[in-house]
């Protein structure tokens, strides 16, 4: 039983969307709510069996737990497990879920097929956690892309057809070149299992291709093909364009899984196979990551302020955030990759809490044109304070989760490269700017706009709803070691067996 | 009960923000207002009995990561002591006194709360301006010192209909952060170096650190000097240091209680203190701390250049205290910690009741700013005038020259100034010309304000003009519980020089035992012999140490690497700042005393005797005159050149750079197929979800047949 757990967890919800899919008929009143209860209590029993596994995970043993091990069809083999860096991307989909799926109450246009979307969604984003097989892992990875792109296509807005197909190509073109790789890696090592192909090590001897000198050999070659998909995901600069048009058109629910969930997939990507599987190969390609790291951060943080669209903005104020986590990945260190990964969780919580934080006037007023609003704080006194939480939270004020992510990936490069660790560290200065005048021009004035005169503030489904996020965004805050005790031992092996696997003299492109 | 005194404002807050509407405005107020008397009066308890031996107590767990560990934790020396007072007595003054001053306000419509949300405010304020300075480690005094900046952020914006108050917020808030960026990456630079962000690590490993070369950025540096000058750009930041100090003045467009509280007494010498407490490694930067100085005398001197001619009452004392800051870091910059302390210390007192006197003017004249609309209301006012006075006599120096008896200012001013004389000619004479034109700006104020005849128009004027036509425009005095906070900050005013002199800076043994430091050379190897008799001794100003002459011509008393030093301040063997301080001239001793005279005729001559001089001179000079009325352009300039080329650059990366590089290059393979897409799925998009479903499905068997032939077979 406790071997099938993970499987429990991740195919529930799929189980779910097959009933409705072949029992639920008819689109009245109270087959739309039949749905949305059918999937708010799955994705919540979700949850609670992934606090049961999350409570009987050992965080000392470095090794996957809960492992599930057996043929498939055609010589597949179906291999599931988690370990300490993988466990809490699990539980931060399965805590999310079900607050998408509430978010979506007043859904109304084709609610059946929306929450099945969202249910095969999910199933999809726990398989790319727990996946220990290779070609496992890409059909949950490359299938994820699928359900988002309906998402978005259906009941998204105006340009939605333009947004999910730059979202599809952006997403499908890159993962192509992992395709290859991963035939490359199966041709080398001759299994698809995870666990071996950890322990597997890759060539790493510089050989020349075209006349052009590959330092590190097969490990860069791979560690670009996975690079060109993983970047694309994150989205790292400068292929993270698709995004903000992906978020304006997605619908409120879209969004919040998107920028909370799917954006991760990038950075366990890294984490699960470039650092541990090619570590010459990351240790080669990591000042070029450095880099593209710190401009994304200063380069998305000085768009944001340019923006006049609220979705846009809090979009591209992610990918700045993801810069932190690509920048503390390749720090490689215990403080860097601790923090990418606390980043990561963090950033589940408050972009996907400022994602809702749109909806929930763009459900009022039906715009998110940052003009069309102003003084909501004389109406809406709760949002104001919810709004003002998440701001501070988005700008990184400690006590709240996102400072520790920050920090720990800030102190992680600065023992690398000082120089990416400066630039990074202005970011601060520019989410300080753009987030605080994105609230001044919504929240703060005086309330003179004729139409905002009778909005009315949060209603009860609302506020239950943030109330999960700011507990989270607090207590990791507060108490992040929740969160590092967890995480650290496995990051600890990982730091230290990616040091051991990198030559003593060190091949790097020197560009610091 | 340290502990108490820590969260009791927290709670105060939480009580008084959430629980309001259960309990009502007023009792929220009073509950928050209660908890900060309560830490007052014990932290005036710790600051009497307090024996300078450090404790330390550990709250929480915090931010851990491999070998960087931090705890929500509280360290308890003289500094702490010292700064639990000033900000428990000044922030439990403000909540009395903003129950009158807050009882009515224009800004707000009828029937709007708005009590129970600054009173919370103010106390979680002081919630984090508590975990700054009583914090064990440099992650902790972080999160009290942008706690503040939020505090800050959202008091000063408190007026949140006003435009003026938005901007003034987030320019607080954005340029703090651009202290906080050095700050942030002098901590990184210690983790580096050290290994441990918890204070006593990091001082114990103080001296390596000046034999270490750290390479950041372009070059190699010394590391001790590095990280004393990134961490003293944060203090910049905060305390508004030339360069980072625009936020101050803007900062006047919160209530004034919070000018009182935030923007003169407490939050802006968190810079102070954090040199202070990190003098460890400040003592072991010796070009660091001339930086320190020199921009300190030159703040001093810039910023009351400034307040010379501002008319706006409040902003005439926001550029007081900037330059009063400005002497802090003199003294700390040359090495006298514990005058930075002790002016610290009186400041607070008498330039809090500078603000709160402002504020009554302010509150008596219907929320007229402005000094020319002033004048003669010293018969109108009485009490509000002598509690200005008071502050006036304070900030301007007026003592007894050349013996301890004046006003709180002429004891802690006169140390920095003989102390700068000491390490520092420029910053000596820099700070000998503020004083003088500190003395003018002051008493041009008190002439402006409450000698003359009246100048007010009858009409008010400004945002909340309206709403006044009914209303006479009488000047009133002000209830007493805003006359009561006046009332106690004159005792301080008058009596913290005098009381606490020996301590900070008269006799240096006494200096020594205060802080907890070993009290003498001799002293130095015994490093556990400190008792708590010691500290008794020296508190009640009897003579504790035996080696009067501490520290005077030995150096052999270098820390040993490894061990943090005891106390709460450090001076190096080598630094004598503070013996030789006391036997500067006496033409030294006299100058500020001069000086103070020398501005008080002036502004007498100005302002009573002959009100048409300053007219005239400021035709004479025009170009001067308004280049100090536009506080020297630093705005314009940062508008120039870091504002508009951000906005522009920010525009120009997304319309050019996002638009048409990157996804004009990437797509520009796919832009021949996305048209083609789109048709296609225009059409699937007419149909139902049996269309998506298959494709979905189809695409799984696509993936599948793929890895199957391609990929996974074995």
């Amino acid at each position: 039983m406790e071997n099938q757990l993970l499987s429990i967890i991740t195919f529930l919800p799929l189980v779910a969307a097959i009933i409705l899919a072949l029992f639920m008929r008819g689109d009245d009143a109270a087959a739309r709510q039949g749905a949305k209860w059918l999937a708010l209590f799955t994705t919540s029993a979700t949850f609670l069996i992934s606090l049961f596994v999350l409570l009987r995970f050992d965080p000392s043993n470095t090794g996957f737990q809960f492992v599930e091990d057996r043929q498939w069809i055609m010589g597949l083999s179906y291999k599931m497990g988690v370990d300490g860096i993988s466990i809490l991307f699990v539980m931060l989909t399965t805590f999310l879920m079900p607050i998408t799926i509430y978010s979506c109450w007043n859904v109304e246009t084709r609610v059946k097929e929306y929450m099945i979307a969202f249910l095969v969604l999910e199933t999809l984003m726990l398989g790319v956690f727990c996946a220990l097989d290779l070609v496992l892992f890409y059909l949950f990875f490359e299938a994820g892309l699928i359900p988002m792109f309906l998402i978005i296509g259906i009941w998204g807005g105006k340009d939605r057809i333009y947004a999910a197909f730059k979202f599809f190509l952006y997403t499908f073109l890159g993962s192509v070149l992992m395709l290859v790789a991963m035939i490359a890696m199966y041709f080398d090592a001759g299994t698809t299992d995870i666990v071996d192909l950890l322990v597997h090590d890759f060539g790493s001897e510089t050989f020349s291709l075209l006349g052009v000198q590959v330092v590190g050999g097969l490990q860069t070659m791979l560690f670009l093909a996975f690079f060109a998909s993983f970047a694309v995901k994150m989205p790292m600069w400068p292929v993270h364009t698709w995004l903000p048009d992906a978020h304006v058109q997605a619908p409120t629910a879209g969004s919040v899984v998107l920028a909370a969930i799917l954006l991760k997939m990038g950075g366990y990507g890294f984490l699960r196979f470039s650092l541990p599987m090619f570590p010459v190969g990351s240790d080669v390609m990591a000042p070029l990551v450095l880099w593209m790291s710190a401009i994304a951060i200063v380069y998305t943080s000085l768009v944001a302020l340019a923006q006049t669209d609220m979705k846009k903005l809090i979009a591209y104020s992610s990918v700045a955030h993801m810069g932190y986590v690509t920048m503390g990945i390749f720090a490689a260190n215990q403080q860097g990759i601790d923090g990418a990964i606390f980043q990561m969780l963090s950033h589940g919580f408050i972009s996907g809490a400022l994602f809702l934080c749109v909806g929930v006037i763009y459900d009022r007023m039906h715009t998110r044109d940052i003009d069309a609003y102003g003084g909501l704080v004389t109406r809406m006194p709760a949002y104001a304070l919810v709004f003002m939480f998440f701001t501070m939270a988005n700008v990184g004020l400690p006590g709240t989760s996102g400072f520790v992510g920050e920090f720990l990936t800030l102190m992680g490069i600065f023992q690398v490269n000082t120089w990416v660790a400066a630039v990074a560290t202005s970011g601060v200065i520019l989410s300080a700017s753009y987030a605080l005048w994105l609230y001044r021009r919504v929240v703060f004035g005086d309330l003179i706009k004729e139409a905002l005169r009778s909005i009315t503030d949060m209603d009860r489904r609302e506020r239950i709803i943030f109330a999960p996020l700011i507990a989270m965004t607090l207590i990791l805050g507060v108490y992040p070691s929740l969160v590092t005790d967890i995480i650290g031992p496995s990051v600890t092996a990982l730091v230290s067996d990616y040091n051991a696997a990198l030559p003593a003299d060190g091949a790097q492109l020197a560009l610091h | 009960m340290a502990t108490i005194i820590l969260l009791a404002p927290l709670i105060g807050a939480l009580i008084c923000g959430f629980g309001w509407r259960l309990i009502g405005e007023k009792a929220g107020q009073v509950i928050a207002t209660s908890f900060i008397f309560l830490a007052a009066a014990l932290s005036w308890w710790i600051f009497l009995t307090f024996d300078g031996e450090t404790q330390r107590i550990v709250l929480m767990r915090w931010i851990e990561s491999g070998t960087m560990g931090s705890e929500w934790g509280i360290r308890l020396d003289r500094l702490t002591a010292i700064m639990l007072v000033v900000v428990n007595s000044v922030s439990a003054l403000v909540h009395l006194y903003s129950f009158g001053y807050m009882a009515h306000d224009d800004n707000w419509h009828e029937g709007e709360h708005y009590k129970a949300r600054f009173f919370a405010y103010l106390s979680f304020f002081t919630f984090s301006m508590l975990m700054l300075v009583t914090s064990d480690n440099l992650v902790q005094m972080f999160f009290g010192w942008e706690g503040v900046g939020v505090a800050s952020y959202l008091l000063i914006g408190f007026y949140y209909r006003k435009p003026s108050a938005n901007a003034a917020a987030i320019k607080a808030f954005v340029v703090n952060r651009v202290g906080d960026f050095g700050f942030a990456l002098g901590i990184f630079a210690l983790f580096y170096l050290t290994d441990s962000i918890r204070f006593d690590d990091v001082f114990a490993a103080a001296p390596a650190l000046a034999d270490t070369n750290l390479r950041f950025l372009w070059a190699d540096w010394n590391a001790a000097n590095l990280i004393a000058v990134l961490l003293f750009i944060g203090a910049m930041g905060k305390s508004a240091q030339l360069f980072l100090h625009t936020w101050l003045p803007d900062a006047m467009e919160g209530p004034t209680p919070v000018s009182a509280l935030i923007h003169a007494a407490t939050m802006v010498t968190a810079g102070v203190f954090l040199v202070c407490r990190m003098s460890p490694v400040m003592e072991y930067a010796p070009e660091a701390m001339t930086f320190v100085t020199v921009l300190g005398a030159t703040t001093a001197f810039v910023a009351a250049t400034i307040g010379l001619v501002q008319n706006d009452i409040k902003r005439v004392i926001a550029y007081s205290t900037m330059s009063q800051l400005g002497y802090m870091f003199v003294a700390a910059g040359v090495g006298v910690y514990s005058v930075a302390m002790f002016h610290l210390f009186t400041h607070a007192f008498f330039k809090a009741m500078l603000f709160l006197g402002a504020g009554s003017v302010i509150h008596a004249t219907h929320h007229e700013q402005d000094m020319r609309n002033y004048g003669g209301l010293r018969k109108k006012i009485p009490y509000t005038f002598w509690a200005m006075m008071i502050g006036t006599l304070a900030i301007t120096g007026v003592g007894i020259p050349l013996t301890h008896y004046g006003f709180a200012g002429f004891l802690s001013k006169d140390a920095v100034i003989e102390s700068a004389f000491v390490g520092s000619q420029y910053a000596f004479w820099l700070l000998v010309v503020a004083a003088c034109f500190t003395s003018f700006y002051s008493w041009r104020l008190m002439f402006m304000t409450f000698y003359g005849t009246s100048r007010a128009t009858g009409h008010g004027h400004g945002h909340d003009a309206h709403g006044h036509h009914d209303h006479h425009h009488e000047p009133h005095e002000s209830p007493l519980v805003m006359l009561i906070p006046l009332g106690v900050l004159a005792l301080g005013a008058v009596f913290s020089g005098m009381l606490w002199y020996k301590v900070f800076f008269g006799d240096e043994t006494a200096v020594r035992n205060w802080f907890g430091m070993e009290s003498s050379a001799a002293h130095g190897e015994v490093d556990q012999s400190h008792d708590a008799a010691e500290g008794e001794a020296a508190a009640t100003d009897t003579h504790g140490g035996t080696g009067a002459d501490a520290a005077t011509d030995t150096a052999h008393a270098a820390p040993v690497a490894g061990v943090a030093p005891k106390g709460a301040i450090f001076m190096h063997p080598d630094n004598t700042v503070l013996h030789d301080a006391h036997y500067v001239p006496v033409w030294v001793r006299l100058s500020p005393f001069i000086a103070m005279l020398i501005g008080l005729f002036t502004a007498w001559l100005f302002y009573i005797r002959r009100p048409d001089l300053p007219g005239r001179l400021a035709a004479q000079h025009r170009p001067l005159y308004l280049f100090l009325l536009n506080k020297w352009y630093f705005d314009e300039l940062y508008d120039w050149v870091i504002v508009r080329p951000a906005k522009w650059l920010g525009n120009f990366l997304w319309k050019r750079g996002d638009g048409d590089v990157i996804d004009g290059s990437l797509n520009g393979v796919a832009m021949g197929i996305i048209p083609f897409f789109t048709r296609l799925a225009g059409r699937a998009q007419s149909g139902y979800l049996f269309h998506y479903a298959f494709a979905m499905v189809l695409g799984i068997v696509i993936l599948v047949t793929w890895m199957t032939l391609f990929g996974g077979a074995k």
